[in-house]
């Protein structure tokens, strides 16, 4: 296990890589043993870190749950509160149905990836650092091969997952709103419609590719545009603290923006979210 | 930074996460928020309700001292009139008394002057009896000139 020589490539090569884990025939493997694995890959720091902010999330949620009445409220209370209605009112205003789904789901998604867009603002070295010592002293692994990425936003799974489960609530939402036949019209017999039926028939194909590609953006954009935005500022990040002493100021500067890029991220995947539902579930085309 | 099975995990972890939230995190403080609301919206409308009704109360009050006032006015009104009918009629009642007292004794001393002027008169008339009688002793007949004398006590 020779260290190889810290370039700079290397370093950032490094933070971006994935703490990986698989099954192979010798029984669980890891990191670079991973590298045939392929689908059969678990990120296990993207999944740690995201459960373990989603667990922090629904803890915090949940005491001030279980303290909630209509007396005065404590100022922990007051905050959680806040942030309720504050999605409460963005699915009001947005989503015109009665679901008892949304607005959870709405809450969810704004708590969680703001959770996990901030850890964005942890300086990039700390927990890297810290999981190669204790990888070096406690199992006798060699740092560089102890990878760490502790923002689970900066993984194409995590986002990916997010806008997946959206797009399986679209599409549910969808269908149990129109049936499944509605569903189906509204994927087909628009844009394009004709009261003559040979041409609707012949436009039903064009129908198709256009209302299923707009279909797919959906989840495709709320999946890369939050992974671009976080991937972009951690790489910029890491390039940062990679300059030496200049860092110091030069990382104020950029967290302080990038505190805006994570509250907005997380603000725009929630209302997003509501929108495509809103849009998934109303008649109107 | 290809898609793998954490997107299966995460995908898990979501819905896990979302239907935790859904059963034990919004209810909760949803309900909570919308009865605070309530609450404090009835709380409002009750002070609101309790301001108006303060308000009547102290418009009442003072209609009512208004009232007290005026009443107390006429009464202190009455009062001085009667006090001062009172009073007249003392006055006027001591005036009577009063002349009623002067004229009886007026009427008195009249009685008593004229009573007086009688015996007087009648002593006159037996003095002057007397000392005409001692001036004309004898000439004089008492009997034939008594109704002279008579005349002239009484032009007395």
């Amino acid at each position: 296990m020779a260290a190889e020589e810290l370039t700079l490539q290397s370093h950032i090569q490094h933070h971006l890589t994935n703490a990986k884990m698989c099954s192979t025939e010798n029984g669980l493997a890891f990191n670079k043993a991973c590298s045939e694995a392929g689908f059969w890959t678990w990120h296990i720091d993207t999944l740690a870190w995201s459960i373990g902010l989603g667990i922090l999330f629904l803890m915090i949620f949940r005491s001030a749950a279980k303290k909630a009445n209509t007396g005065v409220p404590g100022k922990f209370q007051c905050f959680i509160e806040m942030i309720v209605e504050f999605v409460s009112d963005n699915v009001r205003d947005t989503f015109h149905g009665k679901s008892k789904l949304i607005a959870p789901l709405a809450l969810t998604i704004f708590v969680w990836v703001f959770l996990m867009n901030l850890m964005d603002l942890i300086p990039v070295d700390f927990l890297p650092a810290f999981a190669g010592w204790v990888g070096e002293t406690g199992f006798g692994v060699d740092s560089h091969d102890v990878y760490m990425k502790i923002v689970p936003t900066t993984d194409i799974n995590m986002t990916a997952a997010l806008a997946l489960g959206v797009f399986l609530l679209m599409i549910g939402y969808g269908i149990r709103m129109k049936g499944i036949g509605g569903f189906i019209k509204e994927l087909t017999l628009h844009p394009f419609s004709s009261s003559n039926m040979a041409v609707q028939i012949l436009l039903i194909p064009f129908n198709l590719l256009l209302e299923t590609i707009a279909l797919v953006a959906k989840p495709f954009s709320l999946a890369l545009r939050l992974f671009g935005n976080l991937y972009a500022g951690e790489l910029i990040f890491i390039l940062i603290g990679a300059i030496g002493l200049m860092q110091l100021p030069l990382h104020f500067v950029w967290a302080v923006f990038h505190i805006l890029v994570i509250v907005l991220q997380a603000f725009v995947f929630m209302m997003l979210t509501i929108v495509y539902l809103s849009m998934a579930s109303s008649e109107s085309h | 930074m290809s898609l793998n099975m954490t997107l299966i995990g995460e995908l898990i972890a979501f819905i896990v996460f979302v239907l935790f939230c859904m059963k034990f995190v919004w209810p909760p403080l949803n309900n909570a928020i919308e009865a605070r609301q309530k609450k404090i919206a009835d709380g409002l409308a009750a002070g609101e309700k309790a301001e108006k009704s303060l308000e009547e109360a102290q418009a009442k009050v003072a209609d009512e001292l208004k009232d007290a006032k005026a009443q107390a006015a006429e009464i202190i009104a009455q009062a001085k009139k009667r006090a001062d009918e009172t009073i007249e009629d003392g006055k006027k009642r001591g005036e009577q008394e009063r002349e009623k007292i002067v004229a009886a004794g007026h009427s008195e001393v009249e009685a008593e002057r004229n009573r007086l002027r009688e015996e007087l008169r009648k002593q006159v008339a037996v003095l002057a009896v007397a000392g005409a009688s001692k001036i004309i002793e004898r000439e004089i007949d008492k009997d034939a000139h008594s109704d002279i004398v008579e005349k002239l006590v009484a032009e007395l």
